[in-house]
């Protein structure tokens, strides 16, 4: 029980570097430490008698999101050969302060909501929703194409951890076929950032300003 | 065994065209994978297909209903997209007819495959009562769709290749949270859930824990509904219905959103079963009226035709959203309405498709004189037009009147009257630069074409004659059918 206290604070503390850190390489070292952590999650949560299922899917998160994902995005950074800062919309600050009030809220609201008992071990419903709000933040306040996927990967992250207290036996192939789809999309988003950067000699997404009304 | 074919049929097609290297022979492996499917569709109606997979693919009144628009849609954009791709021609460097940049058209042996895919994904999100194997259909419907955005590879279909993939994506996220939040609700130790299957959460509704139940809906409302285009998620919709190709924004228009719909839908029936179809209808009236409003706004004064069918999706959109909110008779209603603007607006968008391609614009104020340039075009775009505002005698009049009856009937009015005012608003802002396109001299710089191609006029006059048909007649097995799919809803069965 202690080591996942631990591995849920961990999380806490990915979720705030990933707001504060300026450098690309970074974040998508982040992406692999918040995979490696959550792989932990299936495995230290599982109940007596269920382990083999369980230990299947951390296999399999350890090794999509905490070895496929980050090196698809260090992939991706690697040929793109961009600046290789972070460049906010929202100041790192500010996001941090943001990351915080996340944090906060979470903890409020868990103690407001009517939970089912015994469904959520403690400490992860906040780390899992102030991870959302931390994969959302980086989608909306970077200005980088490559920040909005390690954003919504991180977002999908948030929404796995909270489902794994949810996921029931048999259904270890319905929740790899999710991670499938991220993982295609991760894939398809990675080929968009090469033609964006080939066409716009940038990925900075603040020069998509020609579609509107 | 019918089923399990159903979006097997695409999946095998999808690799032949990666295998085929002669683009003929691709072309009608894509006609012939659309024309099985179809036909494979049209069978479910003679014989109810048995479940499949294991009991992942089930198909119900409503699945069948969208699977059937689906299927009939994607073969009219096929038989198109045959001429199309040939009127494309290989792998030329073309201009960019408004920025003059160059540009190459992605392979074409890519493009067939995702169309494939595309419809698969389709069809497994509209034959399964699963919510999970729904959430993944939709997520394989995004990514195969992105890259057929992104057909003319250029700097504007890169933009809204993006905003679609991200917009989307992260919707579709927040809808996977909302399946989680379906789980919470229905936790239970003592008995665990033995799927997401519709089967087996429909009849423990009722003991579901209540907050959770309206957290859920909220969750897929919001990102199903940004899938769908409900304003104010909309934003993605016009750029990616405007950059496409003019059959691919057909099918995302007529088949794609309904699927997006079709999710929605499918936590609504949770809803209803568990006693709270208020709740959810209240909701889903505010996203139609804000849709409806959102739409009108920017389709006035809009001098950009293609962004104009794309907000006319908005617009459409929310009348299902309504339709569906108000309940009783207007589900008929909106099930009926999903039929016409499928039909309607599959044939406006291939029609823009032939506008473009003689004028090499989108703004309705260069593209005049087309009942000089291409007449058969003009005048279905026209009757297209009238089909889509609304007017007698197409289908759409007759399901927007029955929504509207209902909506009076129901007591509802003051969402009745706004209904009316925005739809006149619409109308007025869509007549405009429809009648100025058709009407007026061909401008100086435009070639008169050659006649117009069998392909590229035939698929859009068979979807206007069924929408005519269906505004004069409607068949007493579709109307029993459409009854059946309501009641689906309404009842939570």
């Amino acid at each position: 029980m202690e080591l996942y206290h631990s591995v849920m604070v961990a999380l806490l503390c990915v979720d705030l570097a990933f707001l504060a850190v300026t450098r690309l390489r970074s974040l998508t070292r982040l992406t692999a430490v918040q995979g490696a952590l959550l792989a932990l999650v299936p495995v230290l949560s599982a109940p007596a008698g269920d382990s083999g299922h369980m230990a299947l899917l951390s296999l399999a998160v350890l090794a999509i999101k905490g070895v496929g994902f980050p090196w698809l995005l260090a992939r991706t950074l690697t040929r793109l050969e961009v600046n290789p800062v972070v460049e906010p919309y929202l100041g790192f600050n500010l996001s941090l302060l943001a990351g915080v009030s996340g944090l906060l809220f979470s903890l409020w609201l868990e103690t407001r909501l009517p939970f089912p008992p015994g469904l959520f071990p403690p400490l992860l419903f906040p780390t899992a929703l102030t991870t959302i709000f931390t994969g959302l933040t980086l989608v909306i306040a970077r200005r980088k194409a490559l920040t909005q996927v390690i954003g919504y990967l991180a977002a999908e992250n948030g929404i796995f951890l909270l489902g794994t207290p949810l996921s029931v036996q048999g259904s270890v192939w319905l929740e790899l076929s999710v991670l499938l789809d991220v993982f295609v999309a991760v894939f398809v988003m990675g080929i968009a950032i090469h033609h964006i950067n080939k066409t716009f000699e940038s990925i900075d997404v603040g020069r998509f300003c020609t579609l509107r009304d | 065994m019918l089923l399990a074919a159903l979006p097997l049929t695409p999946l095998a097609a999808a690799v032949a065209t990666v295998a085929i290297p002669a683009d003929g022979a691709r072309r009608l492996v894509l006609v012939a994978a659309a024309v099985l499917h179809a036909v494979l569709t049209a069978a479910t109606f003679a014989h109810p297909p048995q479940p499949a997979w294991g009991g992942l693919l089930c198909l119900d009144a409503p699945g069948q209903l969208f699977l059937a628009l689906a299927s009939a849609l994607f073969l009219a954009a096929s038989v198109y997209a045959a001429g199309y791709l040939r009127h494309e021609g290989a792998n030329a460097t073309k201009r960019d007819f408004q920025d003059g940049a160059a540009f190459v058209n992605a392979p074409e042996r890519i493009f067939t495959m995702c169309l494939c895919l595309f419809l698969c994904a389709m069809t497994v999100v509209c034959a399964t009562r699963n919510l999970s194997v729904l959430w993944v259909g939709i997520e394989a419907t995004t990514l195969s769709s992105a890259p057929l955005i992104y057909f003319h590879r250029h700097r504007r279909s890169l933009e809204a290749t993006w905003k679609y993939l991200v917009i989307c994506s992260v919707g579709i996220a927040l809808a996977l949270l909302g399946n989680i939040l379906f789980s919470v609700a229905f936790f239970d130790p003592a008995a665990p859930l033995a799927s997401m299957d519709l089967a087996a959460m429909l009849p423990r509704a009722a003991e579901a824990a209540k907050p959770w139940l309206r957290a859920a809906f909220i969750f897929v409302l919001v990102g199903y509904g940004s899938k769908m285009g409900l304003a104010p998620m909309h934003n993605w919709l016009p750029d990616a219905h405007s950059q496409s190709p003019s059959l691919v924004s057909a099918l995302l228009s007529g088949a794609l959103l309904n699927c997006a719909f079709l999710g929605i839908l499918r936590a609504g029936q949770v809803l209803a079963a568990a006693g709270m179809a208020d709740f959810s209808g209240e909701l889903l009236v505010l996203f139609g009226l804000v849709s409806l409003a959102t739409a009108a706004v920017f389709i006035v004064g809009l001098g950009d035709y293609k962004r104009l069918l794309a907000y006319s999706s908005v617009e459409h959109m929310g009348i299902l959203a309504l339709g569906v909110g108000i309940g009783g008779g207007a589900t008929f209603g909106a099930m009926l309405h999903a039929v016409n603007h499928s039909l309607t607006k599959g044939a406006l968008f291939l029609l823009s498709g032939n506008i473009l391609a003689v004028y090499h614009t989108r703004s309705c104020h260069d593209a005049r004189g087309v009942s000089r340039a291409l007449p058969v075009t003009a005048a279905l775009w026209l009757a297209g037009f009238l089909a889509i505002c609304g007017s007698p005698p197409f289908g759409i009049f007759v399901s927007e009147l029955t929504i509207l009856q209902a909506m009076l009937a129901g007591g509802h009015t003051v969402s009745a009257t706004l209904f009316l005012v925005l739809l006149a608003v619409i109308f007025v802002g869509m007549s405009v630069p429809v009648l100025r396109m058709v009407q007026g001299p061909l401008p100086p710089a435009t070639s008169r074409p050659g006649p117009e191609s069998p392909l590229a006029v035939l698929p859009p006059l068979a979807l206007l004659c069924a929408t005519l048909v269906l505004g004069l007649y409607l068949p007493r097995g579709l109307s029993a059918f459409l009854h059946q799919a309501a009641s689906a809803l309404v009842l939570g069965g």
